[in-house]
Protein backbone atom coordinates (compact mmCIF):
# COMPACT_ATOMS: atom_id res chain seq x y z
CA UNK A 1 0.00 0.00 0.00
CA UNK A 2 2.99 2.55 0.61
CA UNK A 3 4.46 2.31 -2.70
CA UNK A 4 0.97 1.40 -4.81
CA UNK A 5 0.20 2.93 -8.18
CA UNK A 6 3.51 3.57 -8.92
CA UNK A 7 3.56 2.78 -12.24
CA UNK A 8 0.73 4.70 -13.11
CA UNK A 9 2.33 7.62 -11.16
CA UNK A 10 5.01 7.77 -13.42
CA UNK A 11 2.88 7.57 -16.41
CA UNK A 12 0.66 10.31 -15.29
CA UNK A 13 3.54 12.27 -14.56
CA UNK A 14 4.29 12.95 -18.38
CA UNK A 15 0.50 14.52 -18.80
CA UNK A 16 0.84 17.50 -16.50
CA UNK A 17 -1.15 18.33 -13.88
CA UNK A 18 -4.28 19.22 -15.74
CA UNK A 19 -5.47 22.54 -16.53
CA UNK A 20 -6.95 23.61 -13.50
CA UNK A 21 -6.90 27.53 -12.92
CA UNK A 22 -6.97 28.36 -9.39
CA UNK A 23 -9.63 31.24 -7.70
CA UNK A 24 -8.11 30.70 -4.12
CA UNK A 25 -8.67 34.77 -4.53
CA UNK A 26 -11.76 35.12 -6.11
CA UNK A 27 -13.68 32.45 -3.98
CA UNK A 28 -15.74 33.92 -1.69
CA UNK A 29 -14.69 33.24 1.36
CA UNK A 30 -17.16 32.27 4.93
CA UNK A 31 -14.97 32.93 7.75
CA UNK A 32 -11.32 31.33 7.91
CA UNK A 33 -11.39 29.19 10.53
CA UNK A 34 -14.08 27.11 9.79
CA UNK A 35 -13.07 26.65 5.83
CA UNK A 36 -9.77 25.20 7.50
CA UNK A 37 -11.89 22.71 9.52
CA UNK A 38 -13.79 21.62 7.13
CA UNK A 39 -10.62 20.82 4.78
CA UNK A 40 -9.61 19.07 7.73
CA UNK A 41 -12.22 17.20 8.28
CA UNK A 42 -12.22 16.18 4.68
CA UNK A 43 -8.30 15.37 4.21
CA UNK A 44 -8.47 12.96 7.55
CA UNK A 45 -10.25 9.75 6.42
CA UNK A 46 -7.93 9.62 3.20
CA UNK A 47 -4.97 9.53 5.01
CA UNK A 48 -5.92 6.68 7.45
CA UNK A 49 -4.98 4.07 5.05
CA UNK A 50 -1.89 5.55 5.23
CA UNK A 51 -1.59 5.77 8.86
CA UNK A 52 -1.20 1.76 9.30
CA UNK A 53 1.54 1.93 6.94
CA UNK A 54 3.51 4.68 7.81
CA UNK A 55 3.40 3.60 11.76
CA UNK A 56 4.63 -0.20 11.18
CA UNK A 57 7.81 1.26 8.64
CA UNK A 58 8.54 4.46 10.94
CA UNK A 59 8.78 2.18 14.18
CA UNK A 60 10.76 -0.39 12.14
CA UNK A 61 13.00 2.34 11.70
CA UNK A 62 13.36 3.89 14.87
CA UNK A 63 13.58 1.05 16.25
CA UNK A 64 16.58 0.00 13.61
CA UNK A 65 18.35 3.04 14.40
CA UNK A 66 17.84 2.14 18.10
CA UNK A 67 19.45 -0.94 18.22
CA UNK A 68 22.42 0.29 15.98
CA UNK A 69 23.11 2.48 18.42
CA UNK A 70 21.36 5.92 17.72
CA UNK A 71 19.52 7.89 19.82
CA UNK A 72 16.16 8.77 19.18
CA UNK A 73 17.23 12.67 18.22
CA UNK A 74 18.40 11.09 14.83
CA UNK A 75 15.02 9.40 13.83
CA UNK A 76 13.13 12.41 15.00
CA UNK A 77 15.43 14.65 13.42
CA UNK A 78 15.37 12.82 10.28
CA UNK A 79 11.66 12.07 9.90
CA UNK A 80 10.88 15.43 9.82
CA UNK A 81 13.65 16.82 7.54
CA UNK A 82 14.37 13.91 5.13
CA UNK A 83 10.68 12.28 5.06
CA UNK A 84 11.47 10.05 2.58
CA UNK A 85 11.31 6.25 4.06
CA UNK A 86 13.78 4.13 1.87
CA UNK A 87 16.55 6.65 2.00
CA UNK A 88 16.20 6.79 5.72
CA UNK A 89 16.80 3.47 6.26
CA UNK A 90 19.49 3.58 3.70
CA UNK A 91 21.03 6.63 5.41
CA UNK A 92 21.38 4.22 8.83
CA UNK A 93 23.93 2.71 6.79
CA UNK A 94 25.66 5.19 5.20
CA UNK A 95 26.11 6.88 9.13
CA UNK A 96 27.43 4.15 10.11
CA UNK A 97 30.14 3.23 7.16
CA UNK A 98 32.87 5.53 6.18
CA UNK A 99 32.40 8.93 5.42
CA UNK A 100 31.75 9.62 2.05
CA UNK A 101 29.26 12.79 1.41
CA UNK A 102 29.16 12.54 -2.37
CA UNK A 103 27.57 8.73 -2.52
CA UNK A 104 25.44 9.96 0.31
CA UNK A 105 24.17 12.94 -1.90
CA UNK A 106 24.21 10.36 -4.93
CA UNK A 107 21.93 8.33 -3.08
CA UNK A 108 19.72 10.61 -2.25
CA UNK A 109 19.70 11.81 -5.76
CA UNK A 110 18.66 8.37 -7.13
CA UNK A 111 16.59 6.86 -5.12
CA UNK A 112 14.33 10.36 -4.52
CA UNK A 113 14.35 10.70 -7.82
CA UNK A 114 10.70 9.47 -8.48
CA UNK A 115 10.01 12.54 -6.44
CA UNK A 116 10.84 14.89 -9.91
CA UNK A 117 7.89 13.29 -11.40
CA UNK A 118 5.70 13.03 -8.66
CA UNK A 119 6.28 17.04 -8.72
CA UNK A 120 6.27 17.32 -12.90
CA UNK A 121 2.52 16.52 -12.50
CA UNK A 122 1.79 18.69 -9.78
CA UNK A 123 2.95 21.84 -10.79
CA UNK A 124 0.21 22.88 -11.09
CA UNK A 125 -1.94 21.86 -8.80
CA UNK A 126 0.13 23.21 -6.28
CA UNK A 127 1.60 26.26 -6.98
CA UNK A 128 -0.13 29.66 -5.72
CA UNK A 129 -0.73 28.96 -2.28
CA UNK A 130 2.31 31.44 -1.02
CA UNK A 131 4.27 29.14 2.13
CA UNK A 132 1.60 26.18 1.80
CA UNK A 133 2.73 25.68 -1.53
CA UNK A 134 6.32 25.84 -0.18
CA UNK A 135 5.17 22.71 2.33
CA UNK A 136 3.15 20.72 -0.65
CA UNK A 137 6.54 20.59 -2.64
CA UNK A 138 8.82 20.06 0.68
CA UNK A 139 6.42 17.35 1.63
CA UNK A 140 6.14 15.33 -1.35
CA UNK A 141 6.10 11.27 -0.97
CA UNK A 142 4.23 8.73 -2.85
CA UNK A 143 1.33 8.60 -0.26
CA UNK A 144 0.37 12.09 -0.13
CA UNK A 145 1.24 12.47 -4.04
CA UNK A 146 -1.49 9.41 -4.90
CA UNK A 147 -4.03 11.46 -2.66
CA UNK A 148 -3.33 14.54 -3.65
CA UNK A 149 -3.45 13.65 -7.75
CA UNK A 150 -6.05 11.69 -7.47
CA UNK A 151 -8.72 12.84 -4.75
CA UNK A 152 -12.04 14.44 -5.61
CA UNK A 153 -12.29 17.41 -3.49
CA UNK A 154 -15.49 18.49 -2.36
CA UNK A 155 -16.41 22.02 -3.78
CA UNK A 156 -16.84 23.75 -0.23
CA UNK A 157 -13.45 22.70 0.81
CA UNK A 158 -10.54 24.87 0.01
CA UNK A 159 -7.98 22.88 -2.53
CA UNK A 160 -5.06 24.33 -1.04
CA UNK A 161 -5.78 23.75 2.74
CA UNK A 162 -7.41 19.65 1.98
CA UNK A 163 -3.72 18.54 0.30
CA UNK A 164 -1.82 20.82 2.80
CA UNK A 165 -3.12 18.88 5.64
CA UNK A 166 -3.29 15.77 3.68
CA UNK A 167 0.80 16.11 3.64
CA UNK A 168 1.16 17.21 7.09
CA UNK A 169 -0.66 14.35 8.35
CA UNK A 170 1.10 11.85 6.43
CA UNK A 171 4.15 13.54 7.86
CA UNK A 172 3.08 13.55 11.33
CA UNK A 173 2.35 10.05 11.22
CA UNK A 174 5.61 9.22 10.15
CA UNK A 175 7.38 11.62 12.21
CA UNK A 176 5.46 10.22 15.27
CA UNK A 177 6.26 6.67 14.65
CA UNK A 178 9.86 7.40 14.06
CA UNK A 179 10.32 9.09 17.09
CA UNK A 180 8.49 6.73 19.17
CA UNK A 181 10.40 4.22 18.05
CA UNK A 182 13.85 5.35 18.48
CA UNK A 183 12.17 6.09 22.15
CA UNK A 184 11.13 2.55 22.71
CA UNK A 185 13.62 0.48 20.67
CA UNK A 186 15.69 0.59 23.16
CA UNK A 187 13.00 -1.02 25.78
CA UNK A 188 12.41 -4.24 23.51
CA UNK A 189 13.47 -7.33 25.07
CA UNK A 190 13.76 -9.78 22.45
CA UNK A 191 16.99 -9.87 20.64
CA UNK A 192 17.04 -7.70 17.43
CA UNK A 193 19.64 -9.63 15.66
CA UNK A 194 18.58 -9.16 11.99
CA UNK A 195 15.80 -7.01 12.02
CA UNK A 196 18.15 -4.49 9.52
CA UNK A 197 16.58 -7.40 7.01
CA UNK A 198 13.34 -5.16 7.05
CA UNK A 199 14.96 -2.59 4.70
CA UNK A 200 15.45 -5.80 2.25
CA UNK A 201 11.89 -7.15 2.29
CA UNK A 202 10.88 -3.74 1.96
CA UNK A 203 12.80 -2.86 -1.14
CA UNK A 204 12.39 -6.83 -2.39
CA UNK A 205 8.33 -5.90 -2.23
CA UNK A 206 8.65 -2.55 -3.70
CA UNK A 207 11.06 -4.13 -6.85
CA UNK A 208 8.04 -7.05 -6.83
CA UNK A 209 5.34 -4.73 -7.34
CA UNK A 210 6.89 -3.03 -10.28
CA UNK A 211 7.53 -5.70 -11.60
CA UNK A 212 4.18 -6.94 -11.91
CA UNK A 213 2.55 -3.65 -13.24
CA UNK A 214 5.36 -3.22 -15.95
CA UNK A 215 4.91 -4.64 -19.33
CA UNK A 216 8.66 -5.01 -20.52
CA UNK A 217 11.24 -6.15 -17.34
CA UNK A 218 14.55 -4.89 -19.35
CA UNK A 219 14.98 -1.63 -16.98
CA UNK A 220 14.24 -4.24 -13.70
CA UNK A 221 16.73 -6.82 -14.94
CA UNK A 222 19.29 -3.93 -16.27
CA UNK A 223 19.15 -2.45 -12.61
CA UNK A 224 19.81 -6.05 -10.89
CA UNK A 225 22.23 -7.26 -13.15
CA UNK A 226 24.37 -3.98 -13.74
CA UNK A 227 24.78 -3.31 -9.93
CA UNK A 228 25.59 -6.83 -9.58
CA UNK A 229 28.81 -6.78 -11.92
CA UNK A 230 29.78 -3.16 -10.28
CA UNK A 231 29.84 -4.96 -6.97
CA UNK A 232 31.66 -7.70 -8.36
CA UNK A 233 33.87 -5.67 -10.27
CA UNK A 234 34.26 -2.26 -7.39
CA UNK A 235 33.32 -4.04 -4.02
CA UNK A 236 30.92 -3.50 -1.65
CA UNK A 237 32.16 0.19 0.05
CA UNK A 238 32.86 1.58 -4.25
CA UNK A 239 29.53 0.27 -6.04
CA UNK A 240 26.66 2.73 -6.08
CA UNK A 241 28.45 5.28 -7.89
CA UNK A 242 29.34 3.61 -10.95
CA UNK A 243 25.92 1.43 -10.34
CA UNK A 244 24.21 4.75 -11.01
CA UNK A 245 26.48 5.64 -13.78
CA UNK A 246 25.84 2.65 -15.51
CA UNK A 247 22.32 2.23 -15.15
CA UNK A 248 21.95 5.78 -16.58
CA UNK A 249 24.12 4.96 -19.63
CA UNK A 250 22.62 2.46 -20.50
CA UNK A 251 19.03 3.22 -20.08
CA UNK A 252 20.30 6.49 -22.02
CA UNK A 253 21.45 4.16 -25.01
CA UNK A 254 18.92 1.82 -25.71
CA UNK A 255 16.02 4.47 -25.32
CA UNK A 256 14.85 4.35 -28.55
CA UNK A 257 14.49 0.61 -28.77
CA UNK A 258 13.35 0.25 -25.31
CA UNK A 259 10.67 2.56 -25.78
CA UNK A 260 9.49 1.04 -29.18
CA UNK A 261 9.62 -2.33 -26.83
CA UNK A 262 7.64 -0.69 -24.44
CA UNK A 263 5.01 0.75 -26.41
CA UNK A 264 4.69 -2.29 -28.99
CA UNK A 265 3.71 -4.25 -25.37
CA UNK A 266 1.63 -1.97 -24.22
CA UNK A 267 -0.65 -2.42 -27.79
CA UNK A 268 -0.62 -6.19 -27.54
CA UNK A 269 -1.75 -5.82 -24.14
CA UNK A 270 -4.97 -3.75 -25.67
CA UNK A 271 -5.25 -6.29 -28.40
CA UNK A 272 -5.42 -9.51 -25.92
CA UNK A 273 -7.83 -7.13 -24.13
CA UNK A 274 -10.37 -6.60 -27.01
CA UNK A 275 -9.79 -10.00 -27.51
CA UNK A 276 -10.83 -11.53 -24.31
CA UNK A 277 -13.91 -9.09 -24.08
CA UNK A 278 -15.09 -10.03 -27.50
CA UNK A 279 -15.32 -13.90 -26.88
CA UNK B 1 32.24 8.50 11.92
CA UNK B 2 31.97 11.94 14.06
CA UNK B 3 29.78 14.19 14.93
CA UNK B 4 30.44 16.67 12.12
CA UNK B 5 30.84 13.88 9.63
CA UNK B 6 27.63 12.57 10.16
CA UNK B 7 25.86 16.14 10.35
CA UNK B 8 27.51 16.53 6.83
CA UNK B 9 26.14 12.94 5.54
CA UNK B 10 22.69 13.57 6.81
CA UNK B 11 22.97 17.30 5.41
CA UNK B 12 23.65 15.77 1.74
CA UNK B 13 20.97 13.66 2.19
CA UNK B 14 18.45 16.56 2.65
CA UNK B 15 19.75 18.61 0.23
CA UNK B 16 19.73 15.93 -2.69
CA UNK B 17 16.25 15.12 -1.21
CA UNK B 18 15.08 18.53 -1.80
CA UNK B 19 16.27 18.85 -4.67
CA UNK B 20 14.46 16.03 -6.43
CA UNK B 21 11.44 17.82 -4.73
CA UNK B 22 11.88 21.87 -5.88
CA UNK B 23 13.82 21.24 -9.29
CA UNK B 24 10.89 20.62 -10.96
CA UNK B 25 9.03 24.07 -9.99
CA UNK B 26 12.72 25.45 -10.51
CA UNK B 27 13.22 24.60 -14.05
CA UNK B 28 9.79 23.55 -15.21
CA UNK B 29 7.73 26.88 -15.86
CA UNK B 30 3.85 26.07 -14.86
CA UNK B 31 2.06 24.70 -18.32
CA UNK B 32 4.53 23.71 -20.48
CA UNK B 33 5.26 19.89 -21.44
CA UNK B 34 8.17 18.04 -19.96
CA UNK B 35 11.17 17.10 -21.96
CA UNK B 36 10.66 13.41 -23.83
CA UNK B 37 13.89 12.06 -22.59
CA UNK B 38 12.75 13.13 -18.28
CA UNK B 39 9.38 11.33 -19.23
CA UNK B 40 12.05 8.45 -20.38
CA UNK B 41 13.55 8.31 -17.46
CA UNK B 42 10.54 8.59 -15.36
CA UNK B 43 9.42 5.65 -16.72
CA UNK B 44 12.31 3.33 -16.74
CA UNK B 45 14.27 5.01 -13.55
CA UNK B 46 12.64 3.67 -10.97
CA UNK B 47 12.36 -0.06 -11.67
CA UNK B 48 16.32 -0.06 -12.21
CA UNK B 49 16.85 1.82 -8.73
CA UNK B 50 14.55 -0.03 -6.89
CA UNK B 51 16.96 -3.22 -8.62
CA UNK B 52 20.49 -1.82 -7.53
CA UNK B 53 18.89 -1.17 -3.78
CA UNK B 54 18.19 -4.70 -3.67
CA UNK B 55 21.84 -5.51 -4.66
CA UNK B 56 22.47 -2.14 -1.88
CA UNK B 57 20.96 -4.54 0.82
CA UNK B 58 22.52 -7.55 0.18
CA UNK B 59 26.62 -6.42 -0.40
CA UNK B 60 27.78 -7.49 2.28
CA UNK B 61 26.67 -11.35 2.18
CA UNK B 62 29.25 -13.68 1.17
CA UNK B 63 27.87 -16.53 -0.88
CA UNK B 64 31.61 -18.67 -0.11
CA UNK B 65 31.79 -18.13 3.79
CA UNK B 66 30.20 -18.01 6.77
CA UNK B 67 26.02 -18.98 5.83
CA UNK B 68 26.39 -18.85 2.06
CA UNK B 69 23.22 -16.43 1.84
CA UNK B 70 20.88 -19.07 2.47
CA UNK B 71 19.01 -17.16 5.19
CA UNK B 72 19.17 -14.64 2.89
CA UNK B 73 17.84 -16.03 -0.09
CA UNK B 74 15.57 -18.56 1.87
CA UNK B 75 13.63 -15.41 3.01
CA UNK B 76 13.86 -13.27 0.21
CA UNK B 77 11.88 -16.22 -1.40
CA UNK B 78 9.18 -16.14 1.54
CA UNK B 79 8.85 -12.08 1.05
CA UNK B 80 8.02 -13.06 -2.91
CA UNK B 81 6.10 -15.76 -2.31
CA UNK B 82 3.58 -14.14 0.58
CA UNK B 83 3.62 -11.01 -1.71
CA UNK B 84 2.45 -12.88 -4.79
CA UNK B 85 -0.07 -14.92 -2.69
CA UNK B 86 -1.22 -11.98 -0.20
CA UNK B 87 -0.36 -8.48 -1.91
CA UNK B 88 -0.01 -7.06 1.53
CA UNK B 89 3.10 -4.74 1.56
CA UNK B 90 2.92 -5.07 5.17
CA UNK B 91 2.79 -8.93 5.81
CA UNK B 92 5.01 -9.68 3.25
CA UNK B 93 8.00 -7.45 4.77
CA UNK B 94 6.99 -8.58 8.46
CA UNK B 95 7.00 -12.04 7.48
CA UNK B 96 10.05 -11.95 5.57
CA UNK B 97 11.84 -10.33 8.38
CA UNK B 98 10.92 -12.38 11.05
CA UNK B 99 11.72 -15.48 9.26
CA UNK B 100 15.15 -14.09 8.72
CA UNK B 101 15.21 -12.83 12.46
CA UNK B 102 14.00 -17.07 13.45
CA UNK B 103 17.21 -18.08 10.85
CA UNK B 104 20.09 -15.82 11.84
CA UNK B 105 18.89 -16.76 15.94
CA UNK B 106 18.33 -19.91 15.81
CA UNK B 107 19.02 -22.31 12.38
CA UNK B 108 22.62 -20.57 11.01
Amino acid sequence: MLFEHTEELYDAAGTGGGTEIFMTGEQIKPRKRSEIRRAFRAAFPHTIPIFAGFWFLALTYGIYMNVSGFSFIYPMLMSITIFAGSIEFVTVNLLLGAFNPIQAFAMALMINARHLFYEISMLEKYRGYGWRSFYLIFGMCDESFSINYTAVIPKDVDKGWFMFFVTALNHFYWFSGSTLGGIFGSLIHFDTKGLDFVMTAMFVVIFLEQWLKEKNHTSSLLGLALSLICLIAFGADNFIIPGMLAILILLTVIRRPLEERISSAADITKETEKGGEQQ
Amino acid sequence: MTLAQQIITVAMVILATMLTRFLPFLIFPAGRPTPKYVQYLGKVLPSAVFGLLIIYCLKNVSIFTGSHGLPELIAIVLVIALHLWKRQMLLSIAGGTICYMLLVQFVF
